[in-house]
């Protein structure tokens, strides 16, 4: 009885899943490119590029310095090599730090001003930039605001319901009007959680970060709509460097998601961003991210090299944080979204799909860092690994002495599709006292047989039936995520995995 | 790749006055494994696998006196002992080698022309990729002494190593080589405590349908150090199965590198470790490679801890490309018996090939204070209760050992272990 039950949910999500699917068709629908006149900076990286970038920005003497004590520790630091993933090696020298469509030098007063060739650009990827619209996708269900930050290349285009989230004493923007506006803010917070001298990557985008989005919630608020922010890489051989810093202040709640695209090209893009968050009392700030970069053709060609350092520091007591992550495009993945929990009772949690086809490759994970008292962390990975990709799962968990009584539970679940695929864990599990409890599982297996067969008899074909059983492997994670981005994630997951089979 | 001159001036250091003798074929392999040794270097502290387990006390060029007072397990297995004393093959104390469808040899004693010479240092370099383990070419180079076992049949009784140390301030580095024949089988018994400082290389040959048991008792010197090696090929059909007790010492560092080469093969390693005390470090680096189809491996783990005692486990299972129905298993637990103690893992699985079922646990928590109460509740006084709870905890990888008598002998032991270091 029970078992019917579960097949009959199953069965009605997916087969949203798979009309999703058949109107999408396409394989990367977001390929395309917006032909829009850019200014750049000149190609590579040097102490003018930074004060360059600055200067573009109107930003104060201190930021300047801050990049700068960046770049020249960027200059002494190396790549790091660590991680299970093969690519040619990178050329900084060979990219643009900066690229601004030319309608924005003239920053817009409202959206009403904005070029709309970018709105335009937004409107086909899907992204409400005005006010009154909602997500794709949700119908039915009474009107839902999200707020958006969209990020085009190096610079924000506009970021929407600014008066109403100001009402409730939110601060939403961009980080370049965050420095100029709200400068004690950024001072006291930006760097505290991913320092300058945190990794090569994260140092570069010290250095070079263009633009990303800031937010404030203040003590107490519950943030009235979810907040998000659309990365979008339009030009060609750019790196994006978003900065993104987000303060949650004692007792406050909110919802971030994070989308991201990019065109097609055969030449291999950088993105190296760098996301802070600060978690105060009893606050709790949960991070979605649904990575649809582009991930290259099917012989490896193209694709974003996406370098990326998330970390949460829930400060306070009782703080929360959740990392959610689809990660399913990109050439290149490598990002560990990692909790540190430093206020007693406070909790992270990480939940995540990565789905690596053809021939992309993708390290990524989490850490948890227990240092409270009485802290708890869930981490569920489900990594999918189809074509000739390769998939890591890293992770680690660290129990510090003093984190008395804390508790973690890892779940990390690998799915093979195809045998000349990888999928590979490395976690590391540090426990340094005996009242917490840390416990760590692991499995590696392919598309179960009994369940495509069953699918098959029922009159699905072949990529109809991976793309359920795919989706039920990936339910815990997609149950994690806010409404919208489930149903795009859930679509994206049948997507990644077109052409796996048969 | 050259090595940088401190780390050339350190190995040097480390290896200056071993012995090298460097004739026939023991010294055209003893040579390679020191050519290995020159590009590599001794492990640091920055090496990925040495993370958690700082090499220092066994990359030093000396090492300090240590009182002894350990003492050989399995007295009560009827098997053909062969003694060490200070790293040397003691004819005296042992038995008469002699043992139907085995041949024994004394590695310090053997001819120029001899089987090991196709094996010796052979297993040791073949594992040197994708991880160094410089240590282990010390062993192949270095070696004082050691056995060449060469099984062709099953063997009727155990061989057991039997090692003393009277100095106790020796630095001793034993070299074994043990070749099993197609179908033959044979269980292979080590205890006791060597050395000051102790390094082992035991290289296995496993041809097809053959079995091997290994059963290991490390000795109880509480200063003493080892660093222990096995490398293992096991062809198809082939069984091979490896199981340590270690209790005591300041560092225990154990790696087996097993490399399953032939299908439907099984592969199992397996080891508990009680540690007391800050000075206590005890690490399995365990490294199981599946090249072949239809086999089966498992790893099996636990550690008890106290006393600030620190307890690692590095282990891997690695799925090459075709080698398909594999079945991996993986679990690495510690109990931590007071706050101070720590669990330090990195269990990892690198998987190649899609029809495969592999999985890892790995667990670190306190004693379940439940259980505990009802055991309390029953009238188990608490010391007791304790001890019972621990056993239950090891006895998922005590059931790893086939041999009943040896299984019990080792659990006495753990029992004595737990009486005297108070439940």
């Amino acid at each position: 009885m029970a078992l019917e039950e579960t097949l009959e949910v199953r069965e009605g999500v997916d087969r949203e899943t798979i009309e999703t699917v058949q109107a999408m068709a396409g394989k990367y629908k977001y390929g395309w490119e917006t032909e829009i006149e850019m200014e750049y900076a000149p190609k590579g990286v040097s102490e003018e590029i930074v004060r360059l970038i600055s200067a573009k920005n109107d930003e104060p003497e201190w930021m300047l310095e801050w990049r700068l004590a960046a770049y020249r520790r960027w200059v002494e630091m190396t790549e790091p090599k660590w991680a299970m993933l093969n690519y040619p090696e990178i050329d900084y020298q060979d990219i643009y730090y900066y690229a601004k469509p030319k309608s924005m030098e003239v920053k817009p007063k409202s959206l009403d001003e904005v070029d709309p060739k970018l709105l335009a650009t937004y409107a086909k990827l899907g992204i409400p930039l005005k006010e009154q619209a909602i997500l794709a996708g949700v119908e039915g269900a009474e009107e839902k605001k999200v707020a958006v930050d969209a990020v085009f290349d190096s610079v924000s285009v506009g970021t929407t319901f600014k008066a109403e989230l100001a009402k409730a004493g939110v601060i939403f923007c961009s980080i370049s009007e965050a420095v100029r506006e709200h400068p004690e803010l950024v001072k006291k917070y930006i760097g505290s959680v991913v320092p300058q001298s945190d990794n090569f990557f994260a140092t570069l985008n010290s250095a070079v970060f263009s633009d990303g989005s800031f937010v404030y919630i203040p003590e107490g608020v519950k943030c009235p709509m979810e907040l998000s922010t659309y990365f979008r890489i339009n030009a060609e051989n750019t790196g994006q460097f978003e900065r993104t810093l987000i303060v949650a202040d004692k007792g406050s709640y909110v919802s971030y998601l994070e989308g991201c695209t990019a065109p097609k090209r055969d030449t291999n893009q950088l993105h190296a961003a760098v996301v802070e968050i600060v978690v105060l009392e009893d606050a709790e700030v949960k991070y979605s991210t649904v990575q649809n970069w582009y991930p290259g053709d099917e012989n490896g060609v193209g694709g974003i090299y996406n370098f990326v350092t998330k970390r949460a520091d829930c400060r306070g007591d009782r703080s929360k944080v959740m990392w959610t992550q689809v990660e399913t495009g990109s050439a290149i993945t490598w990002k560990y979204p990692s909790c540190i929990l430093r206020g007693n009772e406070s909790q992270g949690e990480f939940y995540s799909i990565a789905i690596a086809n053809n021939a992309q490759q993708a390290d990524t994970g989490t850490k948890m860092i227990h240092l409270g008292k009485n802290t708890r962390s869930r981490i569920v990975s489900k990594g999918i690994s189809a074509g000739k990709a390769q998939n890591t799962y890293r992770g680690q968990v660290s129990m510090h002495p003093r984190a008395q009584n804390s508790r973690n539970y890892t779940q990390c679940d690998s799915l093979l599709i195809g045998d000349q695929c990888g999928a590979h864990t490395v976690p590391y599990i540090e426990v340094k006292n005996n009242s917490s409890r840390v416990e760590h599982e692991a499995t590696t297996s392919k598309v179960d047989d009994d369940q495509l067969f069953y699918c098959r008899s029922r009159g699905m074909d072949e990529e109809e039936a991976v793309a359920l059983v795919v989706n039920g492997f990936c339910k815990e994670v997609l149950q994690a995520l806010p409404m919208e981005f489930a149903m795009e994630a859930q679509a994206l997951v049948a997507i990644s995995l077109e052409g796996s089979v048969g | 790749m050259a090595l940088p001159q401190a780390k050339l001036d350190q190995l040097s250091a480390r290896i200056a006055g071993l012995h090298f003798p460097a004739t026939g074929w023991q010294g055209k392999a003893r040579g390679e494994a020191l050519e290995r040794l020159g590009a590599m270097g001794l492990p640091g502290k920055r090496d990925e696998y040495w993370r958690y387990t700082d090499p220092t006390a066994l990359t030093a060029p000396e090492t300090k006196a240590v009182e002894g007072r350990g003492e050989a397990a399995f007295e009560s297995i009827d098997a053909v002992k062969l003694v060490f004393v200070d790293g040397v093959f003691d004819a005296a104390a042992s038995d008469d080698p002699a043992l139907a469808g085995v041949e024994i040899t004394r590695l310090a004693e053997v001819a120029d022309i001899h089987w090991a010479g196709d094996l010796y240092g052979q297993l040791e370099a073949a594992g040197q990729t994708p991880v160094q383990r410089p240590l282990a070419a010390i062993g192949s180079a270095f070696a004082t002494d050691g056995v060449l076992i060469r099984a062709t049949a099953a063997a009727g009784r155990p061989v057991a190593l039997v090692y003393r140390s009277e100095s106790y301030s020796s630095d001793v580095i034993l070299h074994h080589v043990v070749k099993l024949e197609e179908g033959a089988e044979l269980t292979l018994l080590e205890s006791g405590d060597a050395a000051a400082r102790l390094l082992t290389v035991m290289e296995v040959d496993v041809a097809k349908d053959a079995r091997f048991h290994h059963v290991r008792s490390q000795g109880r010197t509480p200063e003493r150090l080892v660093a222990t090696h096995i490398f293992a090929r096991i062809a198809e059909g082939a069984l091979f199965k490896s199981f340590t007790v270690a209790a005591n010492g300041v560092l225990t560092r154990n790696e087996a590198v097993l490399d399953i080469v032939g299908d439907d093969a099984v592969a199992h390693v397996a080891g508990v470790a009680v540690g007391d005390g800050r000075d206590f470090l005890h690490d399995d680096t365990v490294f199981i490679t599946h090249g072949a189809e239809r086999c089966e491996s498992r790893q099996v783990f636990k550690k008890v801890l106290k006393n600030g005692a620190t307890g690692v486990f590095q282990g891997k299972i690695l799925v090459k490309p075709g080698a398909q129905k594999t079945d991996g298993y993986q679990i690495s637990q510690s109990l931590l018996l007071d706050g101070d103690s720590q669990f330090l893992a990195k269990p990892e699985l690198e998987i190649y090939a899609d029809d495969v079922k592999c999985s890892h646990g790995s667990t670190s928590g306190a004693i379940d204070d439940t259980a505990l109460f009802y055991l309390r509740s029953r009238g188990v006084p608490e010391k007791a209760a304790q001890s019972l709870l621990v056993l239950a905890f090891l006895a998922e990888a005590l059931a790893e050992i086939e041999d009943e008598a040896i299984a019990e002998d080792l659990r006495a032991r753990l029992e004595g272990w737990l009486d005297r270091h108070d439940g």
